[in-house]
């Protein structure tokens, strides 16, 4: 006897079964999943400490990760927050930027006397160009001038014995 | 003179000359009695819309830099709140500006320290650079004209605007 005819009287027919199917589909679909009860948490793109490393604090005039004036506590809670967001390292200096203004980040403003952090090693590399290319003339010059001309050349030779003995003593090294 | 001389000439005069132009330049913010106050529009906060001292011209206008994490500006805010209570019918209001802070540390302020007066944002320092401030809070009293009366770089309490602001007013008024 198989189990189904053993147990037919105890199984709903096939419309109660469906019936059931539906029953049982409607209520997984009502009792949510603990998984999905909780909004999931974006993954970290950055961490905190790299933010703090290249930003500063404006009114500290120090890198953030070195402040701790109340300014700056506030502002690591700021990055803490956006960071916990999900939000990349160029999202969150964006944000500072919008809330701190550009001098938040570690970079000199483009204006006024801090536009010597920028013109200032631009000068100092052409100047050495400049000295540099005067030196190298100038080395040339001496040099050429320096070089002894065919005629003083011939003049040192070796002359006579001296001559005949350098010749000899070469000749003892030719293979 | 050689070449190797006029180089180093030069240099040490473009050295001379940044560090003349970098005093100039810190001293440019600096402003004093008498004269016109620096004026920007900014966005008003909790917003919406935008505000400037400008729009309160004809008014005394006592300017207040304020910080969220400023622990004196806690102290003064229910002073000013006060003060301007007190002036709000005599052509005098108090216009709070916040600064090197950002907006929702401001927005809990304001909530936490209700004020009835006007409150603009100032994004980073650059009011405070304007204003040659040196840290917050500070306060600005501008004459109805738009010039400044008094200048007062640290908090102000009852007593201050009772002897130092109030007859200021009065005296013009």
């Amino acid at each position: 006897m198989s189990f189904r005819r053993a147990f037919s009287g105890l199984l709903p027919d096939k419309a109660h079964r469906n019936v059931l199917c539906a029953l049982v589909a409607a209520a997984a679909l009502t009792v949510p999943a603990p998984a999905a009860a909780t909004a999931p948490h974006p993954a970290p793109q950055t961490t905190v400490n790299a933010i703090e490393a290249e930003v500063m604090c404006p009114i500290c005039g120090t890198l953030l990760e070195l402040a701790e004036s109340p300014q700056a506590r506030r502002e690591k809670v700021f990055v803490a927050k956006l960071v916990a967001a999900g939000k990349g390292k160029a999202e969150v200096k964006d944000a500072l930027i919008a809330q701190y203004g550009p001098s938040v980040l570690a970079l000199p403003k483009a204006s006024g006397f801090d536009l010597s952090a920028y013109l200032v090693p631009i000068l100092a590399i052409a100047i050495a160009m400049v000295v540099l290319a005067f030196s190298v003339l100038g080395w040339r010059r001496s040099g050429r001038e320096s070089q002894p001309s065919a005629a003083e050349v011939a003049a040192d030779a070796p002359q006579g014995e001296d001559a005949e003995r350098l010749e000899a003593d070469l000749s003892r090294y030719d293979l | 003179m050689s070449a190797r001389s006029l180089l180093a000439f030069l240099a040490v005069l473009a050295v001379v000359a940044l560090l003349a132009f970098g005093l100039l330049n810190k001293g440019a913010t600096k402003i004093a009695i008498g004269d016109p106050v620096p004026d920007k529009v900014l966005p008003a906060l909790p917003g919406p819309g935008r505000g400037s001292i400008a729009k309160y011209r004809g008014k005394w206008i006592l300017v207040n830099l304020w910080a969220s994490w400023c622990v004196p500006c806690r102290q003064e805010a229910p002073v000013l709140q006060r003060f301007y209570e007190r002036n709000r019918a005599d052509d005098t209001t108090v216009l709070g500006i916040n600064v090197q802070d950002n907006e929702d540390d401001a927005r809990t302020f304001l909530r936490e320290h209700p004020s009835g007066y006007p409150q603009l944002r100032s994004v980073g320092d650059e009011r405070s650079a304007a204003f040659g401030s040196t840290g917050v809070p500070e306060n600005f009293l501008v004459e109805p004209n738009g010039d400044l009366a008094l200048i007062w770089r640290g908090p102000v309490d009852e007593q201050f605007l009772r002897e130092r602001v109030t007859p200021l007013i009065k005296s013009g008024s």
